[in-house]
């Protein structure tokens, strides 16, 4: 996540303190992220450095912080470029299942179906906080949870992908063990 | 009390080297105003399990009870009836009459119910009403959107008070946020004390159900309440 362009974000539409950014910030994202106030100084500080913003101190001592020409034209590059996706994620899950193929300690289908209850019961839960973001016509917030359920959507459907090519190779393994008792073309079709 | 009871259900169909076992000691229960998704793979038996529950097919083993009666007990024109009082579906096609405007393809289920014409057409209207759908009514479905549809079917299914709402897919055709309002409607009718059970593929749509419960070659194979929180959820790292 970029502290540095959304501050630049919050900026652009009037000068701000550095405490009002921080509550504006934790606001606009629902308290997803919270930050903490040293850090929002230390990407000011870097900002104004940079030339992207310019800070003028009142009279009671405290900074206010104002949006520069520079700092409104890299706003606008964050906004047209695309956030790149990470090429190798840290993927857990992944590495679990392969050792879990692997190494015959664990049962693969277990692991699969623990995931599956877990990652659907946080889906239960952002489900509800977007019945109540919508409720409170919480756009910002909204996007964010629609982001996090699809997320998750993701990797149930991979979950339930792995488990079907896990099934194919079992069937597969079985039917190569034994000498098939039911011709093989004869398929039985289940009923649902 | 509870509207849908199913106990050690099972069902087997063919026999020999031909049978096939859809459903195998599955139990199940519903009290008023619960939502629960069923998921699984094709052929796990969700569409078994949603035809026992609406009375549509009976089991092989167990016993399955509808608002504390035994389904068992009952000939096939009690069955029908109790459907009919107890029991609405909604499919993936809304199927609405064509002919009829969505207020009159509601009136007709009441009407169906031996409620006279003129007070069904007053209790449809009030139901749209209530869902919101009070523009709807005097249009023909092909007039609404796949969306509107869908609600004007769920509508029809529920009303009359039936207790259980049984939904094959019933967001299979629409798109993501349109699906959301379908399921919106569903849970508007939970809080109205009806019990719905949705069969979907959908995870997120599974998601809006008080519980899922996963099934696995006819078997129960897990079950998601609600968690403790969002807090779980956001402690788990999937946020940042």
């Amino acid at each position: 996540m970029s502290v540095r362009h959304s501050l630049l974000a919050l900026l652009s539409s009037g000068p701000m303190h550095g405490y009002g950014l921080k509550t504006e910030f934790e606001a606009a994202t629902g308290d997803v992220w919270p930050l903490n106030v040293g850090q929002v100084y230390t990407t000011l500080g870097r900002l104004e450095r940079d030339g992207l913003v310019i800070a003028e101190t009142e009279a009671d001592g405290q900074k206010v912080y104002e949006i520069t020409g520079a700092g409104r034209d890299e706003l606008g590059r964050w906004f047209d470029t695309p956030v790149p996706r990470e090429v190798l994620p840290r993927q857990e899950l992944a590495i679990k299942l392969v050792f879990a193929m692997r190494s015959g300690v664990a049962d693969v289908a277990e692991v699969l179906q623990r995931q599956r209850v877990a990652t659907v019961r946080a889906l239960q839960d952002v489900t509800r906080l977007k019945a109540a973001a919508e409720f409170n016509d919480d756009l910002a917030w909204l996007l964010m949870l629609d982001g996090l359920v699809f997320q998750a959507e993701a990797e149930v459907r991979w979950l339930d992908m792995c488990e079907a090519r896990l099934a194919r190779r079992n069937i597969a393994a079985g039917v190569a063990r034994r000498q098939p008792a039911i011709p093989a073309e004869r398929t039985v079709e289940r009923s649902s | 009390m509870t509207v849908l009871d199913i106990e050690h259900a099972g069902r087997v169909f063919g026999s020999g080297h031909l049978r096939v076992v859809a459903l195998d000691d599955v139990s199940l229960r519903l009290g008023p105003g619960e939502f629960v998704a069923v998921m699984g793979p094709s052929g796990s038996g969700k569409s078994t399990l949603l035809r026992l529950a609406g009375g549509l097919d009976r089991p092989t083993s167990g016993r399955l009870l509808l608002s504390g009666r035994d389904l068992a007990g009952l000939n096939e024109a009690a069955l029908g009836a109790v459907r009919r009082q107890e029991v609405g579906f909604v499919f993936q096609e809304a199927n609405l009459l064509p002919s009829l405007t969505a207020a009159e393809n509601v009136a007709l289920a009441l009407e169906l119910d031996g409620v006279k014409p003129k007070a069904a057409m007053t209790g449809a209207r009030g139901l749209l009403d209530s869902l919101g759908l009070a523009a709807v009514g005097s249009r023909y479905p092909g007039q609404l959107s796949g969306g509107e549809q869908q609600r004007v079917a769920i509508a029809r299914a529920v009303v009359g008070g039936r207790s259980l709402l049984l939904a094959d897919e019933p967001t299979g055709a629409l798109d993501a946020l349109t699906g959301e309002t379908v399921m919106g409607l569903l849970r508007q009718r939970c809080a109205a004390g009806c019990a719905v059970v949705l069969v979907t593929h959908n995870v997120r749509h599974a998601a809006w159900a008080d519980r899922v419960v996963f099934l696995s070659d006819g078997r129960l194979a897990g079950e998601a309440g609600p968690a403790a929180g969002p807090e779980c959820l956001l402690g788990t790292g999937q946020v940042r």
